[in-house]
């Protein structure tokens, strides 16, 4: 009979291990699903994982790597604050839109003047639109105890419809010839993210998220907040004695997620996307939530797990051209390393016994 | 009629159990006779649940037997126990909040009737034991006497041959006790035998016909409690020699504004089917001990909470030396000289996954200066820490493993060692020994002692009125959310605290019919 | 009777109730998860998969109701899994719930390739003979397919089961205090996956009702928040199975309302009037949890929490 037996301390061994075991779980069973749909699956595994980073067009994908990973690491990074908290942000697809919205509406509202305060104006307008979209959730929180969860996800809807209705009417190209979209930043010096290094992908964007990764470690490991934010999280009454103010708590932590998310929106609306379009969003938001899990919650793991996970969309969009494996499949294969994550995450906390009846 | 004379209806005979790290029951043998009240009387620790969670078919030893009426006897779950006739009066656990009375009893029934008989045989079985209980009141609503009497009217109404009681007088006021007495001694004149187990020698004394004391889960000794002295049957439970705590040379402190002064104190509970404060004043100087007894759900945790800051008031409500605390939150009043231990260790007085450095930090930033701008010292922290783990003999293997990998005791000693270590001056503890043995909870009486001795002010609230009489200057109880005017311990008989405790609530009326 | 933008009263309430139907079967199968204690936030997920499975089944089969209980075995499947890490491995019930959703909408996508633009078969409406003819009442009452009745039916029988039987005793008290019923000797993790299959069936079937009957017809992402709302609709019910009923119909007819809108070219933008149950749930949820917790106060005690027998 398998049982299992909670530890006296989580297991630090088994904290660092999950992840990779995960990620060979999910292998395996994302090799099966390939299998299942008429792949070789060695071969969708290889020009998922490895053709990217050492195949014939490394040197295209690799930079492509830091273009997708910089989103998805800033917005989880945002996130995993929250989770510590026990603050389940899940609206960060929302508050990324409404970043894009509000920055480009600050680039488009002045154009075509040229003034080097223009980008970083813009760069405040996102970080605001997305902090206003997450202090929705927050402030009904704190008002009338309702679920930041479900307000939070509600709001992703609403930011779509919104985002359709900028790309279509208030924020459309007027020399457009009647396209949905908005004009492109990229065509538009002072308001453009340009790439920094050529070949590497690196924009202001990436250098963000980096910052980030280096602020929100020095906060949990070193500061005061940090701890009161894994307090809160692990052991909410510990924490009113404490002295936290779980209202405050959540505020701040809606907040941060919101602006972190609604930087990467502008980042990105500035840089690789370029122009707002109806479909602008392609599911960073809803990604990061797998990439702050599958980092543990951690600055450093986050910034790992983002860039494997900024692998797997590259991978799978050179599968889904060369191999003809659909765009879904990559889809199902993140979530399924979610699942097994959290499987596996048994083992930081539990021992698995084997009984063997005795001749009681 | 002695207790061997009888044939007995349960035999455990070498019974073993074992969980990793510890041995909750060693060759455990001993038995009970039909009609008998049989004590189990050891410290927390001792393995007295883990055996009764074994007759009760929660737990299955790794080996020894048992036999019940004369056969063989090896229930494989709860449900199996109950069809043998054995029931559980359970210390807590046990109950629904949200349910009311009769779907609680029928929760704990093989083949209850529908609602509508349960009801009246519930109303039946509750007057003639007088228990008297409205099966439609949501359990939530009741006292904590009143709760224990939807799990004894549970049992009785499945008429059992062997009712086991896990500390249930914890929650009873000293004449509510005298009432239960009387119900088992009624259960037990009908042939019930009663597995009674407890750590109040007093009540043993009174109740009992025989006791098997175990200590670190082995049966150390067996007595009948009536031929011997508390004080023997304690240091057979403690398996060492216990004296009272001494009690410092008392000194006069310059006249000011009391040390804690707490003035029409009323508040909301901010706990689901908790108890409001309403008005309570009270003032305690240096050096004095307020102690606070009262059964459970009286307002105790809100008291703590008011106190503590973690539930706000208006400011004037809570004082010290004349500054306006009462809406501050704890961190302002840890600055003003405040600590304090809530009664639960393990989730509020401590986080569970957190390391004992982390936990020293919990409380610890503000009076030992432990951040910098915001920025945690953590060598400082672990100092800290490790110096409370020696000061107050934690059993650890270090300052790095969570909170939760502590047995109750040590996590206690080390929950108020950090408190006491702070130089306070107004010192705030709910249950200081609750869950532990004898010698630690002498150390820490002994300890908090000290600390008044030094000048700081101390609330006590205890359940444990010994405790309080030990320790106490003043005494005062918590009832309904209302405390009582405070009055010197020196004098005080054990009637008189009961009736400031709110007497019986009404059961001797019933009892009367019975 | 007035017309309303050129629709007839009674048609918008017999359409309403149709399309309420994939919320509240969702709806009622997580009442009955959450009254267990369990929180299971994947039922947008459930319901996707349920759609996929369904809309596959009836396809290849040719019957509708085959379709359905495809659809109700492609959500208890999922739901499965959930149930397995949450009870059995203990893992975090919110992760998990997401996880699932995630996962659901990938895999859906996946099955569902290939399906495009097909269309299912029929589901018709019951035969009520001179019933439906009855002017309105015929048409609100008689007029619709078995899935209707069957919806409002489930929620009777939830009802019932959780207030008059010792099955619904025992499941409230597993959600309500999990402890205490383990130390009677109830089986929590048994009770609780019982729950959660029931729940993932039935948001299975609910999912399968928007895409063999409400749309019908296969497309990525059909639910579009539908489990989400149904999750908000448990909270606007505050665990009452009945009140799950006034919910689903609430949203029903304020989604029914708005495509009717858009339709006659009301002077409101599509987008705005779109994105309306959205913000209408955030307003219910707003007025349903304020009121000194009123809604929380009536939750399940052990609602999300892990359970793990200690010694």
């Amino acid at each position: 009979m398998v049982t299992l037996e909670k530890r006296p301390s989580p297991s630090r061994f088994w904290s660092a291990a999950t992840p990779v075991v995960a990620v060979a779980l999910t292998m395996l069973a994302g090799g099966v699903m390939f299998a299942l749909l008429g792949k070789n699956p060695a071969e969708a595994i290889r020009t998922i994982f490895w053709d990217p980073l050492f195949g014939e067009f490394a040197w295209y994908l690799r930079g492509q790597l830091l273009v997708k990973a910089g989103p998805l690491i800033l917005i989880a990074i945002g996130l995993s604050l929250g989770f510590r908290a026990g603050i389940w942000n899940i609206g960060a697809e929302g508050q990324y839109i409404m970043g894009a919205i509000f920055g480009a509406s600050v680039g488009l509202a002045v154009f075509p003047t040229d003034n080097r305060l223009i980008f970083p104006a813009m760069i405040i307008a996102g970080a605001f639109g997305g902090w206003l979209w997450g202090m929705i959730p927050a402030i009904l929180k704190t008002r009338f105890n309702t679920n930041e969860i479900l307000v939070s996800l509600m709001l992703v809807y609403v930011a779509e419809k919104i985002l359709s209705k900028a790309a279509l009417g208030f924020l459309r190209n007027p020399e457009g010839a009647g396209f949905p979209g908005s004009r492109n930043f990229n065509s538009y010096p002072a308001a453009a993210n340009p790439e920094l290094i050529a070949g590497t992908g690196m924009h202001w964007g990436v250098v963000m998220a980096f910052i980030a990764v280096i602020f929100a470690y020095i906060l949990l490991q070193r500061h005061i907040l940090g701890f009161q934010i894994k307090l809160a999280g692990q052991a909410p009454r510990a924490a009113r004695f404490h002295g936290v103010n779980p209202q405050r708590m959540v505020v701040l932590c809606l907040g941060i997620s919101g602006a972190c998310a609604g930087l990467a929106g502008v980042f990105e609306v500035t840089g690789p996307a370029g122009q707002i379009s109806i479909d602008f969003n392609v599911g960073y938001g809803f990604t990061a939530i797998i990439v702050a899990f599958l980092g543990r919650l951690n600055p450093v793991g986050i910034l790992l797990a983002g860039l494997l996970m900024a692998l797997t969309y590259i991978g799978g969009e050179m599968a889904s051209t060369n191999l003809g494996l659909p765009a879904a499949a990559i889809q199902a294969f993140q979530g399924m390393l979610l699942f097994f994550l959290l499987a596996v995450d048994v083992m930081t906390n539990y021992r698995i016994r084997l009984f063997t009846k005795g001749a009681a | 009629m002695t207790a061997t004379d009888r044939p007995p209806l349960l035999a455990v005979q070498g019974v073993t159990k074992a969980y990793p790290g510890v041995v909750a029951n060693a060759d455990v043998s001993f038995s009970v006779g039909a009609g008998e009240i049989h004590a189990l009387l050891g410290e927390n620790g001792a393995g007295k649940s883990t055996l009764v969670k074994m007759i009760y078919g929660l737990v299955k030893p790794d080996s020894g037997t048992m036999t019940l009426r004369g056969a063989a006897y090896a229930p494989s779950e709860p449900r199996a126990a109950r069809a043998s006739g054995v029931a559980m009066v359970f210390q807590h656990f046990s109950l629904f909040e949200a349910l009311d009375v009769a779907e609680n009893v029928a929760l704990g029934m093989e083949n209850p009737p529908p609602m509508r008989e349960l009801a009246g045989r519930i109303r039946q079985v509750s007057q003639d034991y007088g228990l008297p209980l409205d099966p439609g009141r949501k359990v939530g609503d009741l006292s904590a006497g009143e709760r224990q009497r939807v799990e004894i009217v549970r049992c009785l109404l499945q008429d059992p041959k062997l009712l086991i009681m896990d500390e249930p007088t914890s929650v009873l006021t000293p004449q509510e006790v005298e009432i239960l007495f009387k119900t088992l001694r009624q259960l037990a004149s009908e042939g019930t035998a009663i597995l009674y187990i407890s750590h109040k020698l007093e009540e043993i004394r009174s109740l009992c016909d025989a006791a098997t004391i175990l200590r670190r889960g082995r049966v150390v000794a067996t007595c009948t409690p009536r031929d011997k002295t508390a004080r023997e049957m304690a240091e057979m439970m403690v398996g060492a020699v216990l004296s009272p705590p001494e009690r410092g040379a008392r000194r006069d402190w310059p006249a000011t504004a009391p040390a804690l002064q707490v003035t029409n104190l009323s508040a909301a509970s901010p706990i689901p089917f908790g108890t409001s404060l309403k008005s309570i004043s009270f003032s305690v100087g240096r050096g004095q001990v307020l102690g606070i007894a009262g059964v459970a759900g009286n307002g105790q945790d809100e008291l703590m909470l008011a106190l503590s800051g973690e539930l706000r008031t208006a400011p004037g409500m809570v004082q010290s030396f004349g500054v306006a605390l009462g809406a501050k939150g704890p961190n302002t009043r840890r600055r003003a000289g405040f600590v304090a231990a809530p009664e639960d260790r393990l989730g509020h007085a401590a986080a569970p996954d957190m390391s004992l450095v982390e936990n020293a930090l919990l409380t610890g930033a503000i009076r030992k200066g432990l951040t910098r701008n915001g920025f945690i010292d953590w060598a400082a922290t672990r100092d800290f820490a490790e110096r409370v783990i020696k000061a107050y003999d934690v059993r650890t293997p270090g300052s790095g493993v969570a909170a939760r990998a502590l047995s109750g005791g040590n996590l206690q000693k080390f929950v108020i060692g950090r408190e006491l270590s702070q130089s306070p001056d107004v010192i705030l503890i709910n249950q200081p020994t609750w869950g532990v043995d004898a010698s630690a909870a002498a150390a820490i009486r002994q300890a908090i002692l000290d600390r008044a001795a030094d000048g700081a002010a101390v609330v006590v609230i205890s359940q444990d009125l010994d405790e309080l009489l030990e320790i106490a200057d003043s005494f005062a109880v918590l009832n309904g959310g209302r405390l009582s005017v405070p009055r010197p311990v020196q004098g005080l008989t054990i009637d008189e605290i009961g009736l400031m405790m709110g007497g019986a609530h009404g059961m001797e009326v019933a009892h009367g019919h019975a | 009777m007035m017309e309303f933008c050129g629709i007839n009263p009674a048609v918008l309430v017999a359409s309403l109730m149709v399309a309420s139907v994939p919320i509240l079967l969702a709806a009622i199968g997580e009442l009955v998860v959450e009254k267990s204690g369990v929180l299971n936030l994947g039922v947008e997920g459930m319901m996707i998969m349920g759609a996929i499975c369904g809309f596959i089944t009836a396809v290849s089969t040719g019957s509708p109701l085959l379709g359905f209980l495809g659809g109700a075995a492609g959500g208890a499947v999922l739901s499965l899994m959930f149930a397995f890490l949450t009870q059995v491995l203990l893992a975090n019930q919110v992760a998990t719930g997401l996880a699932l959703t995630l996962f659901g909408l990938g895999l859906s996508s996946l099955m569902g390739q290939g399906y495009n633009g097909i269309k299912p078969p029929l589901t018709e409406a019951l035969n009520f003979g001179p019933l439906s003819d009855i002017p309105v009442l015929g048409r609100i009452l008689f007029s619709h397919d078995w899935v209707v009745y069957a919806s409002v039916a489930i929620i009777a029988a939830v009802w019932a089961v959780l207030k008059y039987t010792r099955t619904g005793l025992i499941l409230r008290a597993v959600g309500e205090n999990h402890d205490a019923a383990h130390a009677l000797g109830y089986k929590v993790g048994l009770v609780r996956l019982l729950a959660i299959l029931f729940g993932g069936a039935l948001a299975g079937m609910g999912g399968a009702y928007l895409s063999l009957v409400r749309v019908p017809q296969w497309t990525d992402g059909i639910t579009a928040g539908a489990g989400w709302i149904a999750l908000a609709i448990v909270v606007f019910a505050s665990w009452k199975p009945w009140r799950v009923l006034i919910g689903g119909y609430l949203f029903g007819g304020i989604s029914v309302l708005q495509l009717n809108l858009q339709a006659c070219g009301s002077r409101i933008p599509v987008e705005y009037l779109s994105m309306s149950p959205y913000l209408i749930t955030i307003l219910v949820l707003v007025i349903m949890s304020s009121g000194r917790g009123r809604a929380a106060l009536n939750a399940p005690a052990s609602l999300g929490q892990s359970f793990h027998a200690s010694r």
